[in-house]
């Protein structure tokens, strides 16, 4: 019913990957999302991988254990993550987390290069 | 049962097996109830993610065997308090202080947060937390809605 989709796209010259997460996550989603994250991770090994939460309408602290997850599979292989677009209301939760002192967190330009 | 009180409005009461698939449903029903109050986005947004919060604890704290019932319960008052009740039957907590220590879980392997109470803290206006090991645990939360200029009567 509720769960989240994503699409994804890589930049080999930058050796970035860039996934678009939308819908909701929570802890019903998250499980599933991990697993294909780490696979798409593990294959495209990118130096900097950016999520895209601007198509995300929810997110409780499942998707903050989510986000630090792939935080941490990202600096064990050497790379950096960041998160881009997130609304004001996903914004609150992650600074109630203090996710900014893990990653950058921007407003950035919402479709480009989609 | 207790007596209630005289300025309620209205009530809802559901009850949801503890399967992951129903964190969602909990969320969308409560926030439906909460409209009659003419929330704001923000306010709903807070509730639903409390709830959230809260019945997925009892998913993967409570019942961790997977079978067992989440009870919740909304009350609606006059002046525009919502207070949501979420117990359950399950294994109850320890020491409920250091469960809500933000960043405190018991199941780091699974990439919890430890944020869970946190949040319900920081997005409602009230938390309390009752639970007795082997016999289940209440949360009760509550938060004031719909106090805008704009939406008030």
């Amino acid at each position: 019913m509720i769960h989240t989709e994503y699409s994804y796209e890589t930049q080999s010259r930058d050796q970035l990957l860039r996934v678009s997460l939308y819908g909701e996550i929570d802890h019903h989603g998250a499980v599933g999302l991990r697993e294909d994250l780490d696979a798409l991770i593990l294959r495209e090994r990118p130096r900097r991988l950016v999520l895209d939460l601007g198509r995300i309408e929810f997110m409780d602290s499942a998707g903050l254990g989510l986000l630090m997850g792939r935080y941490r599979l990202m600096r064990e292989l050497g790379g950096v993550m960041a998160i881009e677009n997130p609304n004001r209301r996903i914004m609150k939760i992650l600074t109630l987390a203090g996710m900014e002192r893990f990653f950058e967190i921007s407003g950035g330009l919402r479709g480009e290069g989609r | 049962m207790k007596k209630r009180r005289s300025d309620e409005k209205n009530r809802m009461s559901i009850s949801l097996p503890a399967l992951s698939v129903n964190e969602g449903m909990a969320r969308s029903a409560i926030a439906a109830f909460c409209a009659q109050q003419n929330p704001s986005a923000t306010e709903l947004a807070d509730i639903k993610c409390a709830i959230s919060e809260a019945v997925t604890n009892c998913i993967v704290h409570a019942y961790p065997s997977g079978t067992g019932i989440i009870y919740i319960t909304v009350v609606l008052y006059a002046d525009g308090t919502v207070r949501v009740v979420i117990k359950d039957k399950g294994c109850g907590i320890a020491d409920v202080r250091r469960a809500r220590e933000p960043l405190f879980t018991t199941d780091a392997a699974n990439e919890r947060s430890g944020m869970g109470f946190t949040v319900m803290e920081n997005f409602m206006d009230r938390l309390v937390v009752r639970s007795r090991p082997g016999q289940g645990t209440v949360v009760i939360m509550t938060k004031r809605i719909g106090s805008d200029p704009a939406t008030k009567e």
